[in-house]
């Protein structure tokens, strides 16, 4: 009886809630567009600055907000609750997964690897190129930088802005080893991890008493001092010009990608000429590297180290009181994840061909940080979901021609790419607040292996 | 146990520690030893400096001053104030819990107690190396780790939540599982920082037998810091205790228990369970009070710490007891018992009862050693100014000074006295052996009866507080009017 | 009786994702009196404390504070209602001084009061005195208990919920603080709520209590009744500590 009474009077003060809310969405969102939609700075014929007034379009705008407002308290609010409410009351029973949901990693890979062929399939030898290098390589190369940098940040909770830098040094070591000495790939790859590792531990030194925000700025400083000497050590770097001729990789020295050489594959294998061997050859190889990681991650979480790392993040002073040395224990973090930042560095400077410091940039570390955590922190899954949305998404925004339709022809996607991105972080930020993968996947168990939910994890504190 | 050389040898020396932060001595030329196999409990009030005791000895804190020496189980000696914290417990083998739980929170049991195994394992995966590429004994070393948790987490009675996060248990759960976590690490020395904090007595008691079956079958000694004397007092073999970072009492518990000294600083009396014990000393200011003039007027005070005195910033060092932190001239509660003692040995008329005096009372329950302290130093701050006053003037045998007493009740039937809240059944006891047993008697109480009656009950103002007159008054019209209407009948 | 509670908690359900922590609580505290809950471990006593402030939000039942409905309200707001928690882990502020702490916990609209507040604060707690600007995190556990004690009375509140408030704490100071909130319940007519495990010693204290089990309340009478109740002798009081 109560129950109902107030349910009535709560529609009608619903209904009077979401039309209060829809008019301040409306406030809201015409202070916010009135400049920016509402008005448009132009260039008449006499180059002369004009201001063109859009009312239209910003009219149009607001009403959108507002409906979208109203709609949503008055009917996806409630729905949500309700849902909840009834998923809580509802015993959580265990669900029995698909077989799909159960196998999805395995079908994942399965999909990875069959991807370039299916962009062959698809497009042609030449089309595929774009989807295989700039989207796949590209992609993955984010991957495995996010992978990378997951050991420190998502696994030992030491937030470190300055990741770019161990990607830089495995990229001149590459680069730099390459063009000089003519060595090939396989042997500079792990020269180049190891160097990036020899330097993650160099900073790992002066760091490991800071914390937190101090901890990131210095870490931040860090990677602008590499990128500054590599800038300005002009004799060995060739400075900003950047180092260009970088060898290609070969396939373990039996064929390679050089037209010119006889064992060009193409000539090996008697078939057409094209560049999309290399790429394809090059994708596979990232994917085997990002797996590498991924690899490494899983069976470290396993072992005493990442255990280590993740009790640390937890709670250095009950680690201490244990008798973990933590000093060693955030110098292998460091060390371990510097190491696969010099892989993919030493790959990046392969697939380029070239490398200048303005790869290399702050924003650069910004986007790998962003990735760890969007994707949650310490899930390799999430990240990699991460990686696809945040690089794949502004790949695929220069594809979107279509958007001249809807905004006209003047519209440009490149240049609404950075917004969009920014947007789409912001609502993946307030929808999954703790990452795509928010749970934590426990090491060991006894009976049963149950994700830890996000409300126990500790992000760390540096 | 092991061959060990030297089994008589104390586990833990501490010798002459001193810490200081700043200005503040936290812990002043303090000297004990833990002996191995018991259970060695720290007590002390709040502040005292027990937890900066447990930071040297695990290596939190560098002690300003003095040697903390552990002497391991196979002769290995050990100068912990010299050893980095994590190296003390993977070499030294030295354990320790926290007052604030300490737990990772966001990682299942088992995998707490598999990181508190770090170092063992650690040697067993090669230093990862070898464990990376599944090669050499990490396997087994690894089954062996989870057998030794499932061992713990039995123990622990938390088997059930083994796959759980930990910051999903309950409190007193986490507490044991602390315990758990500690012990994982194999260690000689265990310290515990008050690990019956938050749970319930019948949890406690579970705790005792954890701990007790801990000391007998796992060779560790226990270092305990704790406030439950329940637990304190039934399963601890030595207690230390400290005030103000200074050692006041250092033995077994039944003698630190009847210590005047740590019933002032610390367990005030209990004022239903105790004997009745009367006030041999009393607050400082009082006693100063008292020689230079005395002060009929004082009442009992209104608020309880309110005599606690003036209290200035200032920290200052006395040299007689090496150094120790005073804030307050009266601070020292255990430093006025030993003035006080010593005035009394002076005046041996004053007191008769500083040693095992019988008690002026026919001790009516048995109490183990409560029965002992012959001192009433409880809570000097909340006495009742003039009672204390009284009794720490007069000798203890003679103040029976309540105006009303009967030999036996009226009718041969004494009243339901516990009807008065506050008043339980050991007070009622004790009431009608002081011959009180009707509510008029307590409803005609003046000021000086309801100070002598505190004297008595070892109260402090409470009669006054809980206004057992009034109650008693109220109480005694309706049995009178009861008393009318059953006649009429 | 007939006026209605200051606090009344009606049917109320709190989850923890999907765990349901509380099932259905109805729990009411009068004006000036003194209310304990007890029950084991994981009962969901501190759970309760935490939901009257709204966090985490009860998802069904309702909770109203003198008369007003505080169950969807905001934590701040519900705590300008002049309701005051010492919560269970003190939660004091570790990079603040003692002082600051109080003057964190002193509410704005009783400013006139705060150096008399903070007297009586240090009066009830010395030792804070003696430790007035040293910086919370680095007090001693009871020296935090106190603070976060003192903190919640600094806001002069009509309500207080004190979760375990002799948690950590000598036995002397134990005895001091019982008696200082029997003393600020009767003399300035301060209702009180609160958790203990010293089920003896809470129940002495109070005038009424409830017994939780598994989230649920299933017992409640005067302290003395359930102090005498064989079933609550035997579940919380027995075995050890009196
Ligand atoms: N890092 C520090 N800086 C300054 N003072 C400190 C520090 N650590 C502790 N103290 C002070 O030293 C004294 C002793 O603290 P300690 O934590 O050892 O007390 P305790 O005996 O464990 O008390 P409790 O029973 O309340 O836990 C306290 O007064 C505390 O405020
Ligand atoms: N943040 C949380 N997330 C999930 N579950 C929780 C959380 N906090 C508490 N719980 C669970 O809710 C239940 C009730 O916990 P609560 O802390 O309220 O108990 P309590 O009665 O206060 O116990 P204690 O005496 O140990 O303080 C327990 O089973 C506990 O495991
Ligand atoms: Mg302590
Ligand atoms: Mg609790």
């Amino acid at each position: 009886m109560e129950r109902t009474i107030s349910r009535n009077s709560g529609e009608s003060s619903l209904f009077a809630a979401a039309i209060r809310e829809s008019l301040f969405a409306g406030l809201i969102s015409l202070g916010l567009f009135i400049m920016l939609v509402g008005l448009k700075t132009d260039q008449n014929i006499r180059n002369e600055l004009v201001i063109e007034q859009r009312w239209g379009l910003l009219a149009s705008l607001v009403a959108l907000t507002m409906v979208g407002r109203f709609l949503y308290v008055l009917f996806v609010r409630p729905a949500l609750e309700r849902r909840k409410l009834q998923k809580a009351r509802v015993a959580p029973k265990a669900a029995e997964k698909s077989y799909l949901a159960r196998n999805w990693t395995k079908f994942a890979v399965l999909f990875l690897f069959i991807y370039p062929v299916l962009m062959v399939l698809m497009f042609g030898l030449q089309g595929s190129l774009k989807w295989v290098d700039n989207f796949g390589i590209q992609v993955l190369i984010y991957v495995m930088l996010a992978w990378g940098l997951n050991i420190v940040v998502g696994l030992a909770g030491l937030l470190d802005l300055g990741y770019v830098a161990f990607y830089a040094v495995g990229a001149y070591s590459y680069a730099l080893l390459g063009t000089q000495f003519g060595w090939s790939f396989w042997i500079l790859l792990p020269a180049a991890g190891l160097m990036a590792a020899f330097w993650g531990v160099i900073l790992g030194f002066p760091v490991l008493r800071l914390r937190g925000d101090y901890l990131a700025i210095v870490t931040l400083a860090f990677g602008e001092i590499i990128r500054l000497v590599i800038i300005n050590w002009r004799e060995v770097t060739n400075g900003a010009a950047g180092v260009s001729g970088i060898p290609k990789v070969t396939f373990f020295g039996l064929f390679d990608f050089n037209i010119s050489s006889p064992y060009y594959i193409a000539k090996v294998f008697d078939i057409a000429q094209s560049g999309v061997y290399y790429k394809i050859f090059l994708y596979y190889l990232i994917l085997l590297l990002a797996l590498l990681t991924a690899f490494v991650t899983i069976r470290l979480r396993r072992l005493p180290v990442g255990r280590a790392w993740e009790a640390l993040r937890e709670d250095e002073i009950a680690c201490r009181s244990l008798g973990i040395n933590t000093t060693n224990t955030k110098l292998t973090a460091f060390a371990i994840g510097a190491m696969f930042g010099g892989f993919a560095g030493a790959f990046f400077a392969a697939r380029q061909g070239f490398v200048s410091p303005e790869s290399f940039v702050f924003l650069e570390s910004a986007i790998i940080v962003a990735i760890v955590v969007l994707g949650g922190m310490g899930s390799l899954t999430g990240i990699a979901i991460a990686a696809l949305v945040t690089i794949g998404g502004t790949e695929i925004l220069r594809e979107m021609q279509f958007l001249k339709v809807i905004f006209g022809p003047d519209f440009t996607p490149e240049l609404y790419r950075m917004l969009l991105f920014g947007i789409a972080m912001v609502i993946v930020m307030v929808w999954k607040p703790r990452g795509f993968v928010s749970s934590r996947e426990p090491t060991a168990f006894l009976h049963e292996r149950k994700a830890v939910s996000s409300a126990f994890t500790k992000e760390g504190h540096g | 146990m092991t061959t060990g050389t030297d089994m008589n040898k104390p586990i833990l020396e501490v010798e002459h520690l001193s810490m200081k932060f700043g200005g503040l001595v936290a812990i002043g030329d303090l000297s004990f030893q833990a002996k191995r196999g018991e259970i060695t409990a720290l007590i002390g009030p709040n502040g005292a400096g027990k937890t900066t005791v447990f930071n040297c000895i695990t290596g939190f804190y560098k002690p300003t001053e003095g040697m903390i020496r552990l002497n391991g189980r196979n002769g290995n000696e050990f100068l912990l104030e010299r050893m980095p914290d994590f190296r003390i417990t993977a070499k030294a083998k030295v354990a320790r819990t926290f007052q604030n739980i300490r737990l990772f929170s966001g990682m299942t049991l088992l995998e707490n107690l598999l990181v508190a195994q770090h170092n063992k394992l650690m040697r067993a995966s090669g230093f990862t190396l070898l464990g990376l590429f599944g090669i050499g004994g990490y396997h087994s070393a690894s089954a062996q780790s989870i057998e030794l948790a499932k061992f713990w987490l039995e123990k622990a009675d938390l088997i059930d939540r083994a796959d759980d996060p930990a910051g999903d248990l309950p409190y007193g759960a986490q507490r044991r599982l602390e315990i758990a976590r500690a012990m994982c690490t194999e260690p000689d020395l265990l310290c515990l920082d008050e690990p019956a904090a938050g749970l319930n007595p019948k949890e406690s008691l579970a705790l005792n037998t954890l701990l007790n079956d801990i000391k007998d079958n796992s060779g560790t000694s226990i270092l305990l810091i704790e406030h439950d004397m329940s637990v304190v007092m039934q399963i601890s073999d030595h207690v230390v205790v400290l005030e103000y970072g200074r050692k006041i009492s250092d033995g077994n518990p039944e003698t630190v228990r009847a210590d005047p000294k740590v019933i002032a600083a610390y367990l005030g009396v209990d004022d239903e369970e105790v004997e009745t014990v009367l006030t041999e000393v009393g607050d400082e200011q009082v006693i100063h009070e008292l020689d230079a003039e005395p002060d009929p007027e004082h009442g009992p005070s209104a608020s309880s710490s309110l005599m606690a005195g003036p209290i200035s910033d200032t920290i200052g060092h006395s040299n007689g007891h090496g150094e120790l932190v005073r804030v307050t001239p009266g601070a020292s509660k255990a430093e006025q018992v030993e003035k006080q003692a010593a005035k009394a040995a002076a005046a041996p008329s004053a007191a008769p009862a500083m040693k095992k005096a019988p008690s002026p009372k026919p001790a009516a329950k048995s109490a183990t050693a409560k029965a002992a302290p012959a001192a009433k130093p409880a809570a000097p701050a909340r006495q009742p100014k003039a009672a204390s006053v009284k009794a720490a003037a007069k000798p203890s045998d003679e103040p029976k000074k309540l105006s009303n007493t009967l030999s036996a009740p009226r009718g041969g039937v004494p009243d339901q006295l516990t009807q008065i809240k506050g008043i339980g059944p050991v007070n009622q006891r004790k009431l009608n052996e002081h011959g009180i047993f009707h509510f008029d008697q307590i409803a005609a109480w003046k000021k000086a009866d309801v100070a002598a009656a505190e004297a008595y009950l070892a109260f402090d103002g409470r009669i006054a507080r809980e206004d057992w007159v009034g109650q008693a008054k109220t109480l005694a019209k309706a049995a009178a009017k009861a008393a009318k209407s059953g006649g009429r009948k | 009786m007939a006026a209605k509670p200051l606090l009344q908690v009606e049917v109320v359900e709190t989850y923890y994702g999907n765990i349901r922590a509380l099932g259905g609580v109805d729990v009411a505290v009068n004006e000036g009196e003194i209310v304990a809950l007890i029950g084991a471990n994981g009962a969901g006593k501190s759970t309760l404390m935490m939901t009257i402030f709204g966090n985490p939000r009860a998802r069904a039942g309702t909770i109203t504070f003198a008369g007003t409905d505080i169950t969807h309200m905001p934590t701040h707001e519900i705590a300008r209602l002049r309701i005051a928690q010492s919560p269970e882990g003190r939660r004091i502020f570790p990079r603040m001084t003692v002082l600051e702490n109080l003057q964190m916990g002193a509410s704005l609209d009783n400013l006139q009061y705060f150096d008399e507040d903070v007297e009586k604060v240090f009066t009830l707690f010395p030792r804070l005195k003696e430790r007035m600007s040293q910086r919370g995190g680095t007090l001693s556990g009871g020296e935090q208990q106190m603070l976060s004690i003192g903190r919640a009375l600094m806001a002069r509140p009509k309500l207080l919920l004190l979760d375990e408030p002799s948690l950590g704490l000598a036995p002397l100071i134990v005895r001091q603080i019982f008696d200082a909130i029997r003393q600020l319940n009767k003399t300035e007519g301060l209702t009180v709520f609160l958790v203990e495990q010293n089920a003896f010693g809470a129940l002495k204290l109070a005038d009424r209590g409830y017994v939780m089990v598994n989230g649920r309340v299933t017992m409640s009478g005067s302290g003395r009744d359930l102090l005498a109740d064989p079933e609550v002798r035997a579940a919380y009081l027995e075995g050890g500590r009196h």
